[in-house]
């Protein structure tokens, strides 16, 4: 098997200028099916630029984002609107600060995941306005989904609750397990340790490992947080200023001179050169 | 925090300040609105002063305020004393003068009221029981701190919660009641017509609740869709010569059609932008209907547009030959009530449909996803939700129910004018969906008979008739920012953990 063949994702040299400003500078990395690739580097380094790019929120300005589909063919997501990404190409997202629907409950944010199957299974409303039937089925099947994730992070009982109301690190969990419930091939998470303490940190690690490995899902993670990265991550993206700096395995990227030198400024000896 | 019953302290001086300064504003603004009257120029000078008023509308306003800053402060008893003192006072002149006709004790009793309308003495009268009655309760529980408004609101979601379970009671009590209403003892020609208006608005409310509620799109010109509908049924039925039956889904898939139209460009537009330019559209329907003299008549309006009929039956005294009426098909006497009550059950089925047809689509798919758009745009776009096309739904569902709204007020008046349309339409809408509680259905059908019910009611007022309205808003406002009744219960549950149903945090909160 080629390099190419394994890739679920390949991001071919993303520019993205906004005016001047050059956010993204010709990156180009590829994120390996069934494998986690962290997207790590200094704050205003443009991860959340690529991730935006990704999944539609912007246009590149110049680049290529092939993904594979396993069932359904290859996507070039530049070229696709916004909804579509997630309805037709699979892929999903988290943000950085948690965007779920607070005023609803949890199992209606997981149930809005898995609006476009319902849409079609309710045929269109029109069919379940009338009576037709097939939407009460599809119903049990989309919260039967639903209570399989809240099982696996442990929400179920809380699963008529506003969204609102759960505590910080169950908002994080719900929103990841919102994301899975489109059954995408690509799941895009900001920041997802962010703001948790170790032992919520470490259930992360088990759910994000548990959803590469039993669900085959490709992930895509930025994190802050080095546990994580280096614990569950297979592969590791650098970059700094808009530009990669470094690509490859967590110990390989561990002690590259560039991206020691990205985090942690010129050794004294070299500055004063 | 306070320990539970002890005093806060009280400054007198601020209080009083405090008091002044409302004083001065009630005086500003009374000096316009009651001080100077215009009059007949004949019979004296044009502008007739009457200080009195403004002095009274002020002493009130200082004590009023004066009293609550008081019962904030938790000095129960001088309010107590006072405002039993001056309601007692107040009530018992109103008795008198009620009693005593035309006689001297009224003209008498009339020189003592602070106010020549009745209405507004019996308002005050009972604001003052009000006042009394919360001052005995704080003195009755002084053990209990005050409530802060977070603490407040937290109540009152829970109390909007109860309601809402009672809605299930109460819903179907309501609408046994709406369904009797014509045959209740007391019930006259007026009373049903303001029934009817406030049923039309309820059913307004509920169509533009799809909009602004559940879809969270604020929609400023809700009343072009209103117009839409009560023109497409006239100029049907003029042009073509349809009846009202054939006319009344017409008129709905009309508006329906200029919501999908209006909606595509604009809908990407959010909040404050979409709310300008669907005010726009708005007077823009307004303006056509006025100007394009050859089709729509202009502002001479489209009059003799027909009457609905109950299967043929038309409800006229003498039917043209060899036809039959409602009166003589049934065998009755022929009664002008006869036609009201008929267009009240019209609307009253109009508005259930709107409602049913809420209810049942907030479970689906669509309904949900209208939730999650007016929650946040931006996690439906990255679960795959099409943006657009879910507004776009949920903008022509709302319009369409303007437009049968619509098309029945043409077929009651029986004559329209672009001046039957104007902002203040849309305005009154809004404001009974925004008051009642974005969302909830009961809520709109209170908002709706506080708001249109309480006015017809308040005639005799005159022209401080939209005080009450004012009041009315103020008032719900103040007492519940969220809306009367705010509370969202989920459209869905996980059906075997019965013990965990509840949100507990509404308990907790407390």
């Amino acid at each position: 098997m080629s390099r190419a063949d394994r890739a679920l994702l390949s991001v071919e040299h993303l520019t993205m200028r906004f005016g001047g400003l050059v956010a993204i500078d010709d990156v180009s990395f590829e994120a390996p099916r069934a494998k986690i690739t962290a997207i790590i580097g200094p704050n205003g380094a443009g991860k959340t630029t690529v991730f935006n790019c990704l999944t539609g929120f912007y246009k590149p300005t110049v680049g290529r984002l092939a993904l594979r589909h396993p069932r359904r063919g290859e996507f070039l997501l530049e070229r696709m609107e916004g909804h579509a990404i997630p309805a037709a190409a699979g892929v999903a997202r988290t943000f950085q600060n948690i965007r779920l629907f607070p005023g609803m409950s949890v199992l209606e944010n997981l149930l809005i995941a898995q609006h476009n199957a319902l849409m079609r299974a309710s045929g269109y409303t029109v069919g379940a306005l009338l009576g037709l039937g097939g939407y009460a089925a599809a119903e049990r099947r989309a919260i039967e989904r639903a209570r399989y994730w809240l099982d696996r992070v442990g929400l179920v009982d809380r699963a008529d609750w506003n969204a609102g109301n759960l505590p910080y690190g169950a908002q994080r969990r719900l929103e990841i397990v919102r994301a899975m419930c489109i059954e995408p091939v690509l799941l895009c998470l900001d920041e997802p340790a962010a703001g948790l303490n170790p032992r919520e940190s470490a259930e992360l690690n088990a759910l994000l490992t548990f959803i590469r490995d039993e669900h085959q899902v490709t992930l895509l993670l930025i994190e802050h947080d080095m546990s994580v990265v280096m614990e569950i991550s297979d592969h590791v993206v650098v970059l700094d200023y808009g530009r990669k700096i470094a690509d490859g395995t967590p110990e390989a990227v561990r002690n590259d001179p560039a991206v020691i030198r990205a985090y942690l400024g010129e050794p004294e000896e070299e500055a004063r050169e | 925090m306070q320990a539970p019953g002890a005093r806060p302290p009280f400054d007198l001086l601020g209080a009083l300040k405090d008091a002044g300064r409302v004083a001065a504003v009630v005086a500003l603004l009374t000096v316009a609105l009651l001080g100077a009257r215009v009059q007949d120029a004949s019979s004296g000078p044009p502008l007739l002063f009457r200080f009195d008023d403004v002095i009274a509308a002020a002493a009130l306003a200082f004590f009023g305020r004066l009293g609550v800053a008081l019962l904030r402060a938790r000095r129960a008893l001088p309010v107590l004393v006072g405002a039993i003192a001056f309601a007692l006072g107040l009530t018992a002149i109103l008795l008198l003068g009620t009693a005593a006709g035309g006689g001297e004790g009224a003209v008498l009793a009339r020189r003592i009221l602070p106010f020549a309308s009745p209405v507004v003495n019996w308002t005050l009268a009972i604001a003052a029981w009000i006042m009394s009655a919360r001052a005995a309760w704080l003195l009755w529980h002084a053990s209990e701190s005050t409530l802060d408004s977070e603490a407040r609101e937290a109540r009152m979601d829970r109390l909007g919660a109860r309601i809402q379970e009672w809605a299930r009671l109460v819903g179907p009590l309501l609408l046994g009641v709406a369904v009797v209403l014509p045959f209740l003892p007391g019930i006259d020609r007026r009373l049903l017509d303001i029934a009817v208006l406030v049923v039309t608005y309820i059913m307004l409310g509920w169509g533009l609740n799809i909009v602004v509620g559940l879809a969270g799109l604020l929609d400023l010109g809700y009343v072009a869709f209103y117009a839409v509908g009560a023109y497409s049924y006239a100029l049907l039925a003029l042009y073509f010569d349809l009846g009202f039956w054939t006319c009344l889904p017409l008129a709905g898939i009309m508006s329906a059609f200029a919501g999908i139209l209006l909606g595509f460009p604009v809908l990407r537009l959010r909040g404050d932008y979409l709310a300008i330019v669907t005010l726009g559209f708005g007077e823009i329907i307004r303006i056509i209907l006025l100007n394009w003299y050859t089709f729509t008549n202009g502002p001479d309006g489209i009059s003799g547009i027909p009457r609905p009929t109950l299967f043929g039956l038309p409800f006229t005294a003498n039917p043209a030959e060899g036809e039959a009426s409602f009166h003589s098909f049934f065998g009755l006497e022929y009664s002008p009530l006869d036609r009201i009550v008929f267009l009240y059950y019209l609307i009253l089925a109009l508005a259930l449909v709107t409602n049913l047809f809420t209810l049942r689509i907030r479970k689906l798919p669509v309904g949900r996803a209208w939730e999650a758009l007016r929650e946040d745009e931006i996690a439906c776009r990255s679960l795959g939700v099409h943006p657009r096309n879910t507004k776009l739904t949920a903008f022509s569902i709302g319009a369409m129910f303007g437009g049968f709204g619509g098309s029945f007020f043409a077929t009651r008046q029986g004559f329209i004018s672009p001046e039957s349309f104007t902002f203040l339409e849309s305005a009154i809408i809004l404001a009974i969906v925004v008051l009642g509680g974005m969302g909830s259905q009961i809520g709109i059908v209170f908002a709706a008979i506080l708001l249109i019910g309480l006015p017809e009611v308040f005639r005799d007022l005159n022209q401080y008739r939209m005080l009450a309205f004012g009041l009315a808003m103020v008032t719900i406002m103040v007492w519940r920012p969220r809306g009367l009744l705010a509370h969202r219960e989920p459209t869905i549950r996980i059906t075997d953990h019965p013990s965990h149903g509840a949100d507990p945090a509404q308990e907790t909160r407390a």
